[in-house]
């Protein structure tokens, strides 16, 4: 299109699927090798290494993957929603297709967040689970995931689907700090707060360096996850080109 | 008028003087219209409003302090569901009969055209869910206190649902079954208009000021109204496209 | 050579894995008539929605008056009247209402010829009925009433002539040539044969490569 010139050249690389099936390539084994060296050193060190909570003793270490799952939820829906205006405004197929590889795994993340805030809820609070504001939130993140997933396997024309679905993570990122607001208020009001899941005085630098270590792991993690899906994605919608088949023939 | 103006009528009666509308009036009169010739539709969503409110005294207690701390809750919720359930058919007859490819075709602006179908859906379903709501603060034994609080939310907070609302008609318009799935994916979105507005009324029976409940209603309002017609054009676009 | 009306560059198409068109080019002059052929499933009605802008689910580039139709969509609407496969009326109006919507949404279009248009496609005495009670064709004739309201140069007609009777049909040939006369431009499918022969540009979509 004839308004495109000021994009730089990365930009047009990017959105041919076969330059991104190759690049993924050669970045998917740094990136498994980072997860695992990541994860399993944060994992060690926070499971054997980090001191227990003074107040709740052990159970705390969920927390090493109950917070980095529920940052990568919310960052995963992000990447989802920008992927989809992206995918709108320019036309990108590849961006389509990075939007649509975010919603599963952005809600198996979700998911996870879920499970192990509720298996902390049960030592900390007595029950599997409470209507904690950021636990609520994660439900309502979850329920924003789902609804993108049913949207998306509803429509059977591949593009029908991507705009759709991006138009939606859109109405959806703009309400998201919303939502966050109003059940944080409402959470306040229901509840006064007696005990906050993650926003504690001061953690010492033993806690925070290995939670920093799993956080930048799951990303790590993600990006991995992520390539796996997109390449899966690329090699199905351009079956049909020479490089595909080439690929496949050789 | 003035009399240099030859009048065609008198001479030849058939002439009918046509007025142009303009987009925003043209849409809003029509929709109207289409709904008066159909007033079935009129009062399905009002019934299940009434409904839905009917059972939680039969399927949790009839006891009076129950209901009236869930009232606030219970009437909120079941609005938001008369009005979700009335959303399905927002652009559905457009989308058979051929009128939203026009829609979509005309050169005046997308924006109004939309804005208007949304205000005429919701003089249709949450004006007089507002109106009827009342009534179920009776029912469940809503403190008078509330009333005042239950119908200035209704009021500030409908609009906003139906806002809401058609953007997920407007995504679902081209598949064959649109109604379950337009409830997820709008019912997440309906949350902090339900937190803010059952709250207003829980305020007004404790005798809390409403000032600045209403506020955030207004202003999720306003937001809606600026935001939620471009992307309920947008996917028409994409639905009709497909 | 002065720019031609509507240009079409280069158009790729497909629809469930299957190659409607490709490299399609051709170029439409002011008062030319082009009906486009094809067997069914060759993709007519989907050309016609896309150079109506109403489908976006293809590659290349279409030109109004040498502009980008990215760029001129407003300018574009206002120069269009489409007739589709469902003929946009609303069956509980009438037909006088249908048409006064319609004027809301084309403030370009001349109302006061309302109640001739009515007449001339046959609906006289019909004007306040409505529409559910009238027949399918009787329902097209309401919509196609905006030919003779319409002041847009560009008309693009799928299957215009479906369930109107023989009479009819030569009327809306006969105003669809005076519309091309008059340096107006006219796409259109039918399966109909057309008396107007060969004053019309044929384009056949099952010979693919069909650069005109």
């Amino acid at each position: 299109m004839a308004d495109k010139k000021w994009m730089p050249r990365w930009f047009y690389q990017l959105a041919s699927p076969r330059w991104c099936y190759e690049i993924t390539g050669k970045l998917l084994p740094l990136f498994v090798i980072a997860a695992i060296l990541l994860l399993v050193t944060g994992t060690v060190w926070a499971l054997a290494f980090a001191p227990a909570d003074y107040q709740q003793g052990n159970s705390f270490r969920i927390i090493y993957i109950h917070v980095p799952s529920s940052i990568l939820a919310q960052s995963c829906y992000m990447l989802m929603a920008v992927a989809g205006a992206i995918g709108l405004i320019w036309k990108m197929k590849v961006a389509d297709m990075v939007a649509k590889c975010c919603a599963p795994i952005g809600a198996s993340i979700a998911v996870l967040s879920l499970a192990t805030g509720a298996i902390w809820g049960k030592p900390t609070w007595g029950s599997w689970w409470v209507w904690d504001a950021r636990l609520t939130s994660m439900l309502i993140l979850f329920f924003l995931y789902l609804g993108i997933i049913a949207l998306n396997s509803a429509i059977e024309s591949e593009r029908t689907a991507a705009q759709s679905t991006a138009v939606l993570a859109l109405v959806g990122l703009v309400n998201i700090p919303i939502i966050k607001y109003s059940v944080d208020w409402w959470n306040t009001l229901h509840q006064p707060a007696t005990f906050k899941l993650t926003e504690r005085p001061a953690m010492p630098a033993e806690m925070w360096v290995p939670l920093l270590v799993m956080v930048i792991g799951f990303y790590c993690f993600f990006a991995v996850a992520m390539m796996l899906r997109l390449r899966n994605e690329i090699i199905q919608r351009e079956r049909r080109s020479s490089w595909v088949r080439d690929l496949i023939a050789g | 008028m003035n009399d240099s103006v030859p009048n065609q009528s008198t001479e030849e009666s058939m002439v009918h003087v046509y007025k142009v509308d303009g987009p925003f009036w043209g849409a809003l009169k029509r929709d109207l219209l289409l709904s008066y010739r159909r007033k079935s539709d009129l009062v399905n969503p009002l019934i299940f409003f009434l409904m839905v409110a009917t059972l939680f005294p039969l399927g949790v207690s009839p006891d009076p302090t129950f209901l009236a701390d869930v009232a606030p809750g219970v009437v909120w919720v079941a609005a938001l569901l008369a009005t979700l359930l009335s959303m399905d058919s927002m652009f559905r007859s457009d989308f058979e009969d051929g009128t939203l490819e026009q829609i979509l075709l005309s050169p005046q602006p997308l924006y109004l055209v939309v804005l208007a179908k949304v205000l005429a859906h919701w003089m249709l379903t949450g004006l007089p869910l507002t109106l009827l709501a009342p009534v179920l603060g009776v029912m469940l034994f809503l403190p008078a206190e509330g009333m005042g609080g239950l119908v200035l939310s209704l009021l500030l907070g409908t609009p906003t649902l139906s806002l809401i609302g058609a953007i997920g008609a407007a995504l679902t318009v081209g598949l064959r079954k649109g109604g379950v799935l337009i409830s997820l994916l709008v019912l997440p979105l309906y949350i902090p208009v339900l937190i803010f507005g059952s709250a207003a009324v829980q305020g007004a029976v404790t005798g809390l000021p409403l000032g600045g409940y209403l506020a955030i209603l207004g202003a999720m309002l306003s937001l809606g109204l600026v935001m939620a017609p471009l992307a309920i054009g947008a996917a028409l676009r994409i639905s009709v496209s497909g | 050579m002065s720019t031609p009306r509507l240009k079409i560059d280069n158009l790729f198409c497909e629809r469930d894995e299957r190659v409607l068109f490709e490299g399609l080019c051709f170029e439409v002059n002011a008062g030319e008539v082009i009906q486009i052929e094809g067997q069914n499933g060759s993709g007519k009605t989907t050309l016609l929605r896309i150079l109506s802008g109403l489908s976006r689910h293809f590659e290349g580039d279409i030109y109004w008056q040498g502009e980008h139709l990215d760029n001129c969509a407003q300018a574009y609407r206002e120069s269009l009247l489409y007739f589709g496969h469902q003929p946009g009326v609303k069956a509980v109006l009438t037909p006088r209402e249908n048409l006064q919507w319609y004027a809301s949404l084309h403030p370009e279009m001349d109302l006061t010829k309302l109640d001739y248009a009515l007449v001339k496609v046959g609906l006289k005495g019909y004007e306040d009925v409505p529409c559910h009670t009238l027949s399918a064709g009787q329902n097209r004739r309401v919509s196609l009433a905006r030919l003779y309201l319409s002041r847009a140069p560009l008309w693009i007609l799928d299957e215009p002539f479906t369930a109107i009777d023989k009479r009819g049909v030569a009327e809306k040939e006969a105003l669809i040539t005076t519309h091309a006369q008059e340096g107006g431009t006219v796409i259109l499918t039918t399966h109909h044969e057309l008396a107007m022969g060969d004053k019309i540009r044929r384009l056949n979509l099952d010979q693919l490569a069909g650069t005109l």
